[in-house]
């Protein structure tokens, strides 16, 4: 039971990942690279802020604020100096590793005997595990309204067509390299409004967290796509958060199967590898078409 | 006399500028449109006519001369900037719309071309009445079709969505660029007939690059031949409706 609850919560923290990436890898339509680096960034923002004595809250908003300018930075590459969108992610990713050290002061920072968001009055009362999916949930929700409240506005619409045809978008008089500095700076302020979180959870920060983070979130994105087939955008953005828990179920899985943590990064490239050439294996073995056959009577 | 709504000034359009291969696209090109003008714009392959779109619309910046709209200079304003006044449709119809939106929504990003877009919602449902209107005057089932993605329309129906798009604000100029080539000869003549009802009906100044010359002679008021970069032949009213093909095609011998 607590270890379901557990792994609910995992999913609910990590999921903001999957919706901040979301932003730039569907809506945009590009991988982001400086993800792996905004991730440990907020991470180390909200560790050395709350070290020093700053209220948690005020932390991890300004772990989101930093995440943002160093998504400005990758945008700026990208859009004003023309540097393809994956060297420009892996410019700032490399460039946030020495700023995290730098941040941090060494490779590892504890938040032991220090207040996080996890130790106020309400959170610290509940059963174990219950913390992080309250939270989680708390957040995941009002994220999601936000962002799904954006793109119906019409600058979010505006954001969805640059993604979807730029030249269109700029026959319209959208600006598009604003819109791509946006999308940019909102994705990475909230992944790393998501290392905030989840350092405060793990109770300290490390400059080597950030590794694997891309595939971490776009599992969530792939595996909700899979899960639960077509759907609206509103409905994709929710099914973010679902496949976030369901990804932490199967890597809870995995280890149950014998697997040590240290295979976690190979086992979840594999797993999203798999899931992002099911449209391929489904036209090879037209499984609707054998699934609907077996469900034939004789004709 | 009518004041002039448009005016390129000796304009002068180089590619791969400071390169071995820099070529002349628009050598000192003088062209003057008039408010009402429906100018159908020939010119063998090369000959700069798309380049002339994308001087207009900002995507190619210029290397000297002047393009004024109302007599303002607007020879270095940007493309965002431009879309005020200009609408366009492209030849390719995955150019014109968005494919992952669907119509409507493909509607409601034209209706506010060159406008500022805010944080309001964007109201959709207060405007399907009226694009179901609009949308069935295209006589192809598209007003059927409102909440489909455009990525799954027909050619056709996406680029009378597009065309559509091009004219919901009154664009003050209208660029079509080869608007019907891509489709198949029926439907792209029927997509001619509504252009041609279109820019009547609303009094709007357009330019429209064919390659067919019978379009060319049936549409508008004024055709001009681009050669070189230059505009080599412009012909207006009553001289346009007694041009016959057989005059067109010697004078292009004659050029070429």
């Amino acid at each position: 039971m607590s270890l379901a609850v557990s792994t609910i919560g995992q999913g609910l923290l990590w999921a903001v990942l999957g919706v901040g990436l979301f932003l730039t890898f569907r809506i945009l339509d590009f991988a982001d690279m400086t993800v792996e680096g905004t991730f440990p960034l907020g991470a180390a923002t909200a560790v050395a802020a709350i070290s020093n004595g700053m209220n948690p809250l005020l932390a991890t908003l300004l772990a989101f604020a930093i995440g943002a300018i160093a998504g400005l930075i990758t945008g700026l590459l990208y859009t004003k100096g023309h540097i393809p969108i994956l060297l420009a992610g892996i410019l700032v990713m490399t460039a946030c590793y020495s700023v995290n050290l730098r941040i941090m002061g060494r490779a590892n920072v504890s938040l032991l005997g220090k207040s996080t968001l996890f130790k106020n009055h309400f959170l610290a009362s509940l059963p174990q595990y219950f913390d992080s999916v309250v939270l989680g949930a708390a957040v995941m929700i009002v994220i999601t309204t936000l962002v799904i409240y954006f793109l119906q506005t019409e600058l979010g619409q505006g954001f969805i067509a640059t993604g979807d045809n730029q030249t269109m978008a700029r026959s319209l008089g959208i600006n598009t390299d604003n819109m791509k500095i946006m999308g940019l700076m909102v994705s990475n302020g909230l992944i790393a409004f998501g290392g905030a979180l989840v350092a405060q959870n793990n109770g300290y920060s490390d400059v080597n967290m950030g590794i694997g983070i891309i595939v971490i979130a776009l599992a969530s994105i792939i595996i909700g796509e899979v899960a639960f087939g077509d759907l609206t955008l509103n409905q994709r953005l929710v099914a973010v958060t679902l496949g976030s828990i369901l990804y932490r179920f199967v890597l809870l899985l995995v280890l149950k199967l014998g697997f040590s943590a240290n295979d976690l990064n190979l086992i979840s490239s594999i797993i999203l590898a798999i899931c992002m050439m099911l449209p391929v294996f489904k036209n090879i073995f037209n499984f609707k078409h054998i699934l609907k056959r077996g469900l034939d009577t004789n004709d | 006399m009518t004041k002039p709504l448009l005016e390129l000034k000796n304009v002068v359009l180089k590619v791969n500028r400071n390169t071995p291969e820099e070529i002349t696209i628009l050598d000192h090109l003088n062209l003057t449109i008039n408010a009402g003008d429906f100018i159908t714009v020939l010119g063998s392959n090369g000959a700069g006519k798309s380049t002339l779109f994308n001087a207009i619309g900002g995507d190619l910046s210029i290397d000297s001369g002047q393009i004024l709209l109302n007599g303002k200079d607007i020879s270095h304003d940007s493309v965002e900037k431009r879309t005020s006044f200009l609408g366009r449709v492209f030849q390719d119809p995955k150019l014109g719309t968005a494919p992952r939106m669907n119509v409507a929504e493909n509607l409601l990003l034209a209706e506010r071309r060159g406008q500022r877009r805010g944080l309001m919602p964007r109201n959709l449902n207060r405007h399907m009445a009226h694009y179901k209107e609009l949308t069935a005057t295209m006589h192809n089932g598209l007003d059927e079709r409102l909440t489909t993605a455009t990525g799954n329309l027909s050619g056709g129906q996406r680029q009378a969505l597009s065309f559509l798009m091009a004219t919901l604000k009154r664009p003050e100029i209208l660029l079509l660029d080869e608007h019907t080539a891509a489709l198949d000869p029926r439907t792209g003549q029927d997509l001619m007939h509504l252009t041609n009802e279109r820019v009547s009906q609303d009094n709007l100044t357009c330019l429209m690059i064919t390659h067919h010359m019978e379009d060319a002679l049936t549409y508008g008021n004024r055709l001009i031949v681009l050669h070189h970069g230059k505009v080599t032949y412009d012909v207006a009213g009553d001289k346009k409706q007694a041009l016959t093909s057989e005059q067109l095609y010697s004078f292009f011998a004659e050029i070429e």
